[in-house]
């Protein structure tokens, strides 16, 4: 193959993913209790349709979509409501969650199918049937998936993109995805084409998983346009913005999304999951967690329902070792560290990362010696040193000129930096204080 | 050199002076800006702090607004009584009614009762803290305690205490509200000094779950709205809220049955005095 399989810049993190590369995807027992935040997706919050006391059946609507920008929640488990109100939620404060007390002897299977079959549908059904079942992207930002698959009317469409390539250290899921569910896959994949009303598909894989590489060339279904091509490992290339770069040799432009460049991208475990809503006739009300990580006595990839509080999963996993320092949410580079064991899992959650004291020990901080690494590690070109500089300061308008807002938090600069700046803190802070008090 | 030499560049240096010099004359003559001698005068008389209470920048911009009418001298809430007068009297317009106000923490969580749910290790800032986990701190509405506001006050008004509080001297304090942008988790409130009831807590959990983090937080035990004369609290999301419209009426006798102590009337400094250390 004569075109690069990567893109420029990044950063070469060890990718840890032997704790769980090898562990099928099981189901844990049912939890006690499972925690459901209205706020799970991108977009606006759920509305709330219970209250405390009553009775709800697995897959319930319990929360409906406030919009289009918005997806609902649904029951994951059948129990009792048993009170509605603030609970610890990964983003780090507290927000509005309605707890179900499970009920143990109940069948969990709903009675009638919730989510109607795709193949008699037009594609615009399809797409609201998507948003009804609650379907939104399970990477980690958690984008509501009905919203990729209806593109406005000024974009041009023409190429689908798998992402398969799980850049994140550690994190196994979509890995096994691939592996176990391949057809699944394919038939979301399927769904998705006939929704864009587009023929052509690709599928990027990094090369540090080869057995994926290899099932998903042997299950690509023969009657669509499909390419499976296997990628340069380097992280950060499962951001969409450097796949399509890749792929399709597509730029997405500043503060653009692929829709610009005519390409749509979701990962194969959103995509499987789209598939399995039609199959099952069940909302998204369960998921993969990869549970992984030093600090941790028995890692693996488990499905739980949504909202299994993190104290589960971890008993579920064998348990914390005894030096476990950190818990995050996602995986090392990108995701949240959690401060509460009540934390639920939710949509969005692709892995509950434990590290031990010898991976979480701070080193310290230095002046910054104008090396340059961080440039040379930026996906998207940005000036790490320059916005640190500001970020300390406090300079945040300053910062916005600088294109602070095409910074994705990859943590490409932080990993890179010989002085352990922390310089993608720095810029989580500045966003967040941007958000706070928007720059006048 | 020669005598003469010396005697040319004289006169050709003064010659040039006296050109130039004429010239600014003439310029300063034709194109003069006036300003009115009342400014340089009011700004003798303010107290120069360039705090931004008044919402002009700094004290000139300020002595500017007042001369032009715009302002009232009672919108600077830093200077004296007198001062302002003299400054009314120097100006001949109404001093206006002053208002001041101070600054108050709403959260009384020092690490002497609030729970700690994780630590934070990181750069010592409230706002990076908060963009880890909340700052781990077990109430996410609660004060981090790593000095954002203290940084951010330029008149020393506000001091961490030995429990990681800030600590606002309402003497020192002109109400600016740069502690207000400075707090990640919003918890400093600008108040009319006479307002003395403040509930210190914005947590909104309740019973339990509000006493598991700290054990001074509003529970939401509406014990208050009781006691307190009709509408001035209210409880809104498991929290009581005070309509400080209906200020006249508030009276200590709210905070007499608070389980926690969250709600305080508050005189002068919201706690004890920073200096103990220990």
């Amino acid at each position: 193959m004569s075109r690069a399989l990567t893109f420029r810049n990044g950063v070469h993190p060890g990718d840890a993913k032997e704790l769980t590369a090898a562990s099928p995807i099981r189901r844990l027992p049912f939890p006690d209790e499972v925690v459901l935040p209205l706020r799970q997706h991108t977009g606006a919050p759920a509305k709330l349709l219970v209250r405390a006391g009553d009775r709800v059946e697995r897959g319930d609507m319990i929360g409906a979509a406030a919009g289009f920008i918005s997806s609902p929640v649904h029951a994951s488990a059948a129990g009792r409501v048993r009170s509605i109100g603030p609970w610890p939620h990964p983003s780090g404060g507290f927000e509005p969650a309605v707890r179900i007390v499970v009920d143990r002897y109940a069948a969990q299977m709903p009675r009638r199918r919730l989510v109607p079959d795709w193949e008699g549908l037009a594609p615009k059904e399809i797409v609201s049937a998507v948003q009804a079942a609650g379907v939104v992207g399970l990477g980690g930002a958690a984008f509501p998936a009905h919203v990729k698959l209806s593109p406005p009317a000024d974009q041009t469409i023409d190429t689908l993109v798998v992402n398969g390539c799980e850049c994140e250290p550690y994190l196994t899921s979509d890995h096994r995805v691939m592996l176990e569910y391949a057809d699944r896959v394919y038939t979301g994949v399927r769904i998705m084409l006939r929704c864009l009303g587009i023929e052509r598909a690709v599928v990027g894989i990094e090369r540090n998983k080869p057995d994926a590489i290899e099932t998903m060339r042997r299950a690509a279904p023969r009657d669509l346009d499909i390419e499976v091509v296997g990628l340069d490992v380097k992280y950060p290339q499962g951001a969409e913005k450097m796949l399509i770069k890749v792929l399709l040799d597509r730029e997405v432009p500043s503060g653009g999304l692929p829709g610009n460049v005519g390409a749509v991208v979701q990962n194969v475990g959103s995509i499987a999951m789209l598939a399995e809503v039609f199959e099952t006739g069940l909302p998204l009300i369960e998921r993969i967690v990869t549970v992984t990580g030093p600090g941790v006595r028995k890692p693996g990839n488990w499905i739980v329902p949504v909202g299994t509080k993190l104290c589960d999963l971890i008993e579920g996993s064998g348990g914390l070792d005894d030096d476990a320092s950190e818990i995050i949410f996602g995986g090392p580079m990108m995701g949240a560290s959690v401060a509460s064991l009540d934390t639920p899992v939710l949509k969005g959650t692709s892995g509950v990362l434990v590290l031990s004291t010898n991976e979480t020990r701070l080193r310290d901080s230095h002046p910054c010696i104008r090396c340059g690494r961080c440039l040379e590690a930026c996906p998207v070109f940005l000036n790490p040193q320059r916005l640190g500089s500001l970020a300390r300061k406090e300079s945040f308008s300053e910062m916005l000129e600088h294109n602070l807002m095409d910074c994705m938090l990859c943590g490409c600069c932080s990993y890179a930096c010989p002085s352990n700046i922390p310089l993608s803190h720095l810029f989580a802070t500045a966003k967040a204080a941007l958000r706070r008090r928007p720059a006048a | 050199m020669t005598p003469s030499n010396i005697i040319d560049s004289i006169v050709i240096v003064a010659g040039v002076c006296l050109v130039f010099g004429a010239l600014i004359a003439i310029v300063h003559g034709k194109f003069r800006v006036f300003e009115d001698p009342r400014i340089d005068a009011t700004v003798e008389l303010l107290p120069g702090t360039n705090c931004g209470a008044c919402s002009t920048p700094g004290c000139r911009a300020f002595a500017e607004a007042l001369v032009s009418g715009e302002q009232q001298p009672a919108a600077c809430t830093v200077m004296s009584p007198e001062d302002r007068e003299d400054v009314a009297e120097l100006l001949g317009v109404e001093a206006g009614q002053a208002n001041p106000r101070v600054a108050r923490l709403l959260c009384a969580g020092g690490s002497d009762v609030a729970v700690q749910s994780a630590e934070y290790r990181g750069f010592e800032s409230c706002k990076a803290a908060a963009a880890v986990a909340g700052g781990g701190k077990g109430c996410t509405w609660g004060c981090l305690g790593l000095a954002d506001c203290e940084l951010s006050c330029d008149l020393d008004a506000i001091q961490m205490d030995a429990r990681d509080i800030p600590v606002v001297t309402p003497d020192l304090c002109t109400a600016c509200g740069d502690c207000v942008d400075a707090c990640p988790k919003d918890l400093f409130v600008l108040m009319p000094r006479e307002q003395h009831l403040i509930v210190q807590c914005k947590s909104e959990l309740e019973g339990d779950e509000a006493d598991a983090l700290c054990r001074v937080a509003c529970n939401g035990c509406g014990k208050c709205v009781l006691d307190a004369a009709d509408g001035v609290i209210d409880m809104v999301n498991g929290l009581a809220v005070i309509d400080y419209t209906q200020n006249v009426s508030a009276d200590p006798n709210a905070t007499a049955r608070c389980p926690t102590g969250a709600i305080a009337w508050v005189e002068k400094a919201q706690f004890e005095s920073p200096g103990g250390e220990g």
